[in-house]
């Protein structure tokens, strides 16, 4: 048997299987089992002989037929059967019903008109038009685009040569009190106002802190107008509750 | 009403993003079933063939975007490539559109591979967001589709998406497949 097969064209071995079984004109209600374990096992080794990285995921799932295959040649075992169900295929073959409904699902999704590729809108938002409304559709944002946003600035960054190192000693409460006053005058700062242009890394990720810090003790509100626009810090706090953080850089009085 | 259809009309082409009947009832002051009326008609209007430009209803509001047809025309317009979603990235945004919220463990019983990189893929692409963590050992994030997908895809909300009915006709066998418990593994 030949088979000529690139593991790299099948995004894994539910796909591998559901072309073997397909190209066979299988049954997947009742895969013949030995067959596509010799199959399976012909293109992984094939691969190896390639010298290709196998990926483990494509073991395991050779490991699992094998399994089935040695269950199905044994006699029924009552209690195993109880246990297991009583064909060993029988979860193979909801996993592949599964994995090929969506399958199905994603090529459907390509075939839907899809925004920069098949559809375009204008370009050039009046981001600042929108910006007067603070009630606007505003999407708070989560922390993964809060992090992401400070790895591009840090990404602008340019590497510092020291001769001398110096350390300087950073205090996050210094920083966040540091926010707090500039809270105080503006009820909304622009994230990226929020970092000199002049601070050093270090600097930048002790403003970081400081800013996660408020978010979480709920002093600011994080938001974006809209999707990959300037993200916007909102004061939430009382400017009593920021004159208080200011003094004592981060901690609250309980009340 | 001849007026406030061209204000709406003016509002959509200004606003970009899609608005939605709330905000456009607010901006206007008028009510919404007048607006939804006024929409209809200038969908109408615009879905015509001979526009370039449609009318839809996407991720909640309404928007106006290019005739599907003329992309061929307007890609000239691109200065670079956009980068296409890959048959691996679909397949994921695919099980989490339907079986949101999911965690990373179910998605990858579901495909039979490593999905990390994928899905990390995704949710730089913003198609994706986390909703919090699960309350079973480990507490693994929960991941849903974003807003942004709905306007990738056009689609008007989530049920908007092909039903499983849909997509069970291509394949009748599929009928009786029901959803998977993700359970051990």
């Amino acid at each position: 048997m030949t088979v000529d097969i690139n593991l790299e064209n099948f995004s894994g071995p539910l796909d591998l299987l559901l072309h073997l079984i397909k190209s066979q004109e299988m049954d997947i209600y009742d895969i013949r089992i030995v067959k596509i374990t010799e199959q399976y096992l012909t293109i992984i080794d094939q691969m190896k002989q390639l010298d290709l990285d196998v990926a483990g995921e494509f073991l395991v799932m050779a490991a699992q037929l094998i399994h089935i295959k040695s269950r199905m040649l044994l006699p029924v075992n009552e209690e195993l059967a109880e246990e297991e169900g009583e064909d060993p295929r029988a979860e193979l073959v909801k996993r592949l019903l599964e994995y090929q409904r969506y399958k199905q699902a994603a090529a459907l999704f390509e075939q839907l008109p899809q925004l920069e590729r098949d559809v375009f809108l204008p370009h050039g938002v009046f981001e600042d038009l929108l910006l007067e409304s603070p009630q606007d559709a505003e999407m708070s944002i989560s922390i993964y685009q809060l992090a992401s946003a400070f790895h591009q600035l840090m990404s602008h960054v340019k590497i510092e040569v020291f001769h001398e190192v110096v350390r300087e000693n950073l205090a996050v409460s210094d920083y966040i009190a540091r926010i707090c006053r500039q809270l105080i005058d503006h009820s909304r700062i622009s994230f990226r106002d929020l970092f000199h242009t002049g601070y050093q890394r270090s600097e930048l990720v002790v403003t970081f802190l400081a800013l996660l810090e408020l978010t979480r003790l709920r002093m600011v509100g994080i938001e974006q107008v809209t999707t990959f626009s300037d993200i916007w810090l909102m004061r939430v706090a009382t400017e009593d509750q920021l004159h208080r953080l200011q003094l004592t850089g981060g901690i609250l009085d309980d009340d | 009403m001849t007026e406030l259809k061209a204000v709406i009309e003016a509002f959509l082409f200004v606003a970009g993003d899609p608005l939605s009947l709330d905000k456009l009832a607010d901006l206007t002051e008028t009510d919404k079933t007048a607006i939804k009326d006024l929409i209809a008609l200038l969908t109408q209007e615009y879905n015509r063939s001979g526009r370039g430009i449609h009318l839809v209803e996407v991720a909640g509001g309404y928007q106006f975007r290019s005739d599907p047809t003329l992309a061929p025309w307007l890609r000239r317009l691109q200065k670079e490539r956009v980068q296409r979603l890959s048959a691996a990235a679909l397949e994921t945004l695919a099980i989490i559109a339907y079986r949101q919220p999911v965690t990373r463990a179910e998605i990858e019983y579901l495909r039979g591979v490593d999905s990390g990189g994928v899905m990390k893929t995704l949710l730089e692409r913003n198609l994706l967001r986390i909703l919090g963590k699960k309350d079973v050992p480990g507490r693994p994030l929960l991941y849903a589709t974003s807003r942004y997908f709905l306007e990738l895809f056009g689609l008007k909300d989530l049920n908007d998406l092909p039903t499983l009915k849909e997509f069970a006709g291509l394949d009748p066998e599929l009928a009786e497949a029901l959803p998977l418990e993700p359970s051990d593994h």
